[in-house]
């Protein structure tokens, strides 16, 4: 009894790890790219609202100073931000997961595990390269803008600065919460489970129900949580390790 | 011909006009002390010097050639900025060493870069490399920090770390070498060994801007002077003249309130 749980577990826990890994994949240069945008200072209006001012000789009111200072890629990225971050992603799965196959007349998904496997990952990926980006945000804009400067005033191009200065030191501050984020999201791919996808909750539970001639067996899902438990400790040492690999630097 | 001139350089942060008709001129060789209270605009100078600000008015010319006019923007453009910077060095008041670097790294980073950029970099890489570290330890060395080279800066003193910077602004071989308060973010046993070092550069007849709050240093070091009050020049002239025998009323209650220090 005991091979037959583990081995199923086992199945389910490496859906767990590929949703993970995938997710992870997907988040973290995603996440830069969202932070880049929530951050952006293009502001379209401001040149020719600038200049219909000076030709029509008018001082700045409400609106022009409104219409100068709207930058349209922050605002959209803030906005996708707020809307994601301040819904559950298991909402957000399973509107993902259903809503398509309402408007269509069959879901996109298929019926199969794969397709829930590929509404997971893009849910989980949307979903945490918004809480990804902040974290960025907050790295970015914690190194002093004097790096940025001294930088500059050697001549160094934006994306020198950025890769060879800025970069590395942003990666120290984030380490910490990062890690947080990313325990967390061990254990958040549970909320797949939600569209049934075969993860290690799962594969617990459906000994539960009856599954490989058992059933109502409860310590199959209590012992998921050991898996948890040990990768989140593996994950653990490993941040641990790389704070210490960048303690050479304050 | 003066190898700096600015001309009638005006900022705005907002409404508050921050520096107002500043012009002067500085021949090769010689060091410039700039000293006025704080909020008087110095630093904002230099950083127009330096194009960390854009000046809403005036121009900027190195050996006669304008690099900067507020007038034309074609004197903007973003990329050709970049290699304008070059013609001035800068030296911060908190250093903004790159703590993820050496000292020697901090040094031959910048160098190394533009030395990419070279045609002839990938034929010669390990030729070029080579004089940039050289040329990086020498700096060190002059600096007094032969054998801190391999130390990041959190291990250095503030004095140390300072030094450093310095010799990273020499590396770039500006033509124009500016000093924002060197000294300001420094304890007052550590200063001296900073001073020290800006000396031995104008006697190396080195181009210097010093915004700087030690007037005793500004005397004997610079040639000439500018009194800074919100904003406009008060008076500039010979070092000593200004510093000893200021023609202004202004200048000479600024100089007594150090005075009395």
């Amino acid at each position: 009894m005991f091979a037959t749980v583990i081995g199923a577990l086992n199945v389910g826990f490496l859906q767990t790890l590929k949703l993970f890994a995938v997710t992870l994949l997907g988040a973290i240069p995603l996440g830069l790219i969202v932070s880049f945008g929530s951050m952006s200072r293009w502001a379209p209006l401001g040149r020719p609202v600038k200049w219909f001012l000076a030709k029509t000789r008018r001082e700045a009111g409400g609106c022009s100073r409104f219409l100068m200072g709207l930058r349209p890629i922050s605002l959209l990225t803030r906005l996708l931000v707020w809307v994601i971050r301040g819904t559950p992603l298991m909402l957000q799965l399973i509107i993902l997961y259903y809503v398509p196959g309402k408007i269509l007349d069959q879901s996109p998904w298929g019926s199969g595990e794969t397709g829930r496997f590929l509404a997971s990952a893009i849910a989980f990926i949307i979903n945490y390269s918004c809480y990804f980006s902040e974290i960025y945000r907050g790295g970015i804009q914690g190194v002093p803008v004097g790096q940025q400067e001294a930088g500059m005033v050697l001549g160094m191009t934006k994306s020198q600065i950025f890769f060879k200065v800025t970069l590395l030191q942003m990666i120290k501050r984030i380490v910490p919460p990062m890690s947080n984020e990313i325990i967390t999201l061990v254990k958040d791919t549970s909320i797949a489970r939600i569209i049934s996808m075969q993860e290690v909750i799962w594969a617990g539970y459906a000994f539960m129900k009856g599954s490989h001639g058992y059933s109502g067996l409860l310590w199959p899902l209590f012992f998921t949580g050991v898996y948890y438990l040990a990768f989140n400790g593996f994950l653990t040492l490993f941040f641990g390790w790389i704070e210490r690999k960048l303690s050479y630097f304050r | 011909m003066p190898i700096l001139e600015v001309h009638h350089i005006e900022k705005h942060f907002g409404t508050t006009r921050v520096l107002e008709d500043i012009s002067f001129s500085l021949e090769e060789g010689r060091a410039l002390a700039i000293i006025g209270s704080s909020g008087s605009g110095k630093t904002t100078l230099l950083r127009c010097l330096n194009f960390l600000e854009t000046p809403d008015r005036g121009q900027i010319l190195v050996r006669g050639k304008t690099l900067f006019d507020a007038a034309d923007p074609a004197t903007q453009r973003e990329n050709e900025i970049r290699k304008k910077r070059l013609h001035f060095g800068m030296v911060f008041q908190s250093f903004h060493l790159f703590p993820q670097y050496t000292a020697l790294e901090n040094v031959t980073l910048a160098p190394q870069l533009l030395a990419e950029e070279r045609p002839d970099f990938k034929s010669a890489r390990r030729e070029i490399c080579g004089e940039i570290e050289r040329r990086g330890k020498e700096l060190l060395d002059q600096m007094g920090l032969a054998d801190r080279a391999g130390h990041y800066p959190h291990q250095l003193s503030g004095g140390q770390q300072q030094r450093v910077a310095i010799a990273r602004a020499l590396a770039m071989k500006p033509d124009i070498l500016c000093f924002d308060e060197p000294t300001s973010a420094l304890d007052p046993e550590l200063t001296g060994e900073v001073l020290k070092v800006i000396r031995s550069l104008a006697e190396q007849k080195t181009t210097m801007i010093i915004v700087t709050h030690e007037m005793a240093f500004a005397r004997d070091v610079a040639d000439q002077v500018i009194f800074m009050d919100r904003g406009v020049i008060v008076e500039q002239g010979e070092a000593r003249q200004v510093i000893e025998r200021p023609a202004r009323e202004r200048t000479r209650q600024f100089l007594a309130r150090y005075a009395q220090q």
